[in-house]
């Protein structure tokens, strides 16, 4: 749900990074952090595990510039991916404006990336939102691996609407801010359209 | 709710920093923190010494929906006050008509009875500041009217520029 703050002259909106289980969300995250200029970010949350995997979120805030005397903040938060973490990834969801899913492009991790939708879907659901009008881009991750499926026929697969899609390399920064970018702009239209 | 907005004018604003602040002096607590319950922050009284307060907002949210999960699979409806004791200081965290969350934090200057009590009788007073807050962002004449004033101004030109 978006935050409007008259007082502290803000606008806030929460994005989602969904996807299966190490497919590149925690990555995405770390790359903007990193890459964001200091007074432009918050601290990076990650509530992981000692094997370093999303055990309930990560959350980065960011800022990015002023509309209509109005500060932009988005919060970006990432789900944990392991299949065994759905109630965390439903709660994370409360409130969303805008999802990105970051696929995984290797071959065997094709089926996750389907079942990933298909519960991102369900979970949306549950909080009364739709995926066909949620603002939405989708990533396709590890574009670099040599076992990467084909951008077409993952499109082919994932794409549900007309929604953006990015290639991406996130280790190396590849299409991070690119998606990024896309879902910001498809949150504050989409603002401007209700 | 989807697609709905949240919006809190500078009167709302103004209004619960008044309760706040009065909470916060009549429980003797260092800080008091409203926050809705995607971690957005609202309003706050007192000072937070170090922290980051949007991490704070978004650690606690995150707090309260966990541990409504987990009441939900004991067969609990909710729990309704969390509580936790540090060394130093300590938080209690309640939810505010079951809409926001309403964060205390204190130290050895007050106590959780203390804190119970005056978290009991404000909560009153924030949710009818809250209900009326919460009427006007889902009203379809004023609530919606003042965000989509902001948002109708809003031209493709003004998000490109926010990249550079």
């Amino acid at each position: 749900m978006t935050f409007i703050n008259y007082a502290a002259r803000e606008i806030n909106c929460k994005i989602v990074y969904y996807g299966p289980g190490l497919c590149g969300k925690t990555t995405n995250i770390q790359w903007v952090h990193d890459k964001t200029r200091t007074e432009a970010k918050g601290k990076l949350i990650s509530l992981a595990t000692e094997t370093d995997r999303t055990l309930f979120f990560d959350f980065l805030p960011i800022e990015l510039g002023s509309i209509r005397g109005f500060r932009t903040r988005f919060h970006l938060y990432t789900v944990p991916g392991q299949v065994f973490y759905d109630a965390s990834r439903k709660l994370i969801l409360k409130g969303v404006d805008g999802v990105v899913f970051v696929a995984d492009s290797q071959e065997m991790r094709m089926d996750a990336n389907i079942d990933s939708v298909q519960n991102l879907r369900e979970n949306l659901k549950d909080h009364g939102f739709d995926l066909d009008t949620v603002p939405y881009a989708l990533q396709l991750n590890k574009r670099d691996l040599p076992s990467a499926v084909s951008a077409d026929e993952m499109t082919k697969a994932l794409r549900v609407k007309n929604e953006p899609v990015f290639e991406a390399v996130a280790t190396q920064g590849r299409g991070v801010f690119d998606t990024l970018k896309a879902i910001v702009k498809l949150v504050l239209l989409d603002l401007r359209g209700r | 709710m989807a697609g709905s907005s949240l919006v809190v004018l500078e009167e709302d604003h103004t209004r619960f920093i008044a309760l706040l602040d009065r909470l916060r002096e009549e429980s003797n607590a260092k800080f008091a923190f409203l926050l809705d319950r995607a971690g957005q922050q609202i309003a706050a009284a007192g000072a937070l010494e170090a922290s980051d307060p949007t991490a704070l907002a978004s650690l606690t949210a995150g707090n309260v929906a966990a541990t409504e999960g987990l009441a939900q699979i004991i067969g609990e409806n909710k729990f309704s006050t969390l509580y936790h004791e540090g060394e130093n200081d300590s938080l209690h965290i309640s939810l505010v008509s079951n809409k926001v969350i309403l964060l205390v934090i204190f130290d050895e200057h007050s106590s959780l009875g203390l804190v119970r009590l005056r978290v009991k009788q404000i909560t009153q007073d924030l949710g009818r500041v809250l209900d009326e807050l919460m009427t006007r962002s889902d009203s379809q004449v004023s609530g919606s009217a003042v965000s989509s004033n902001l948002f109708e101004e809003i031209s493709d030109e003004d998000i490109d520029a926010l990249f550079g």
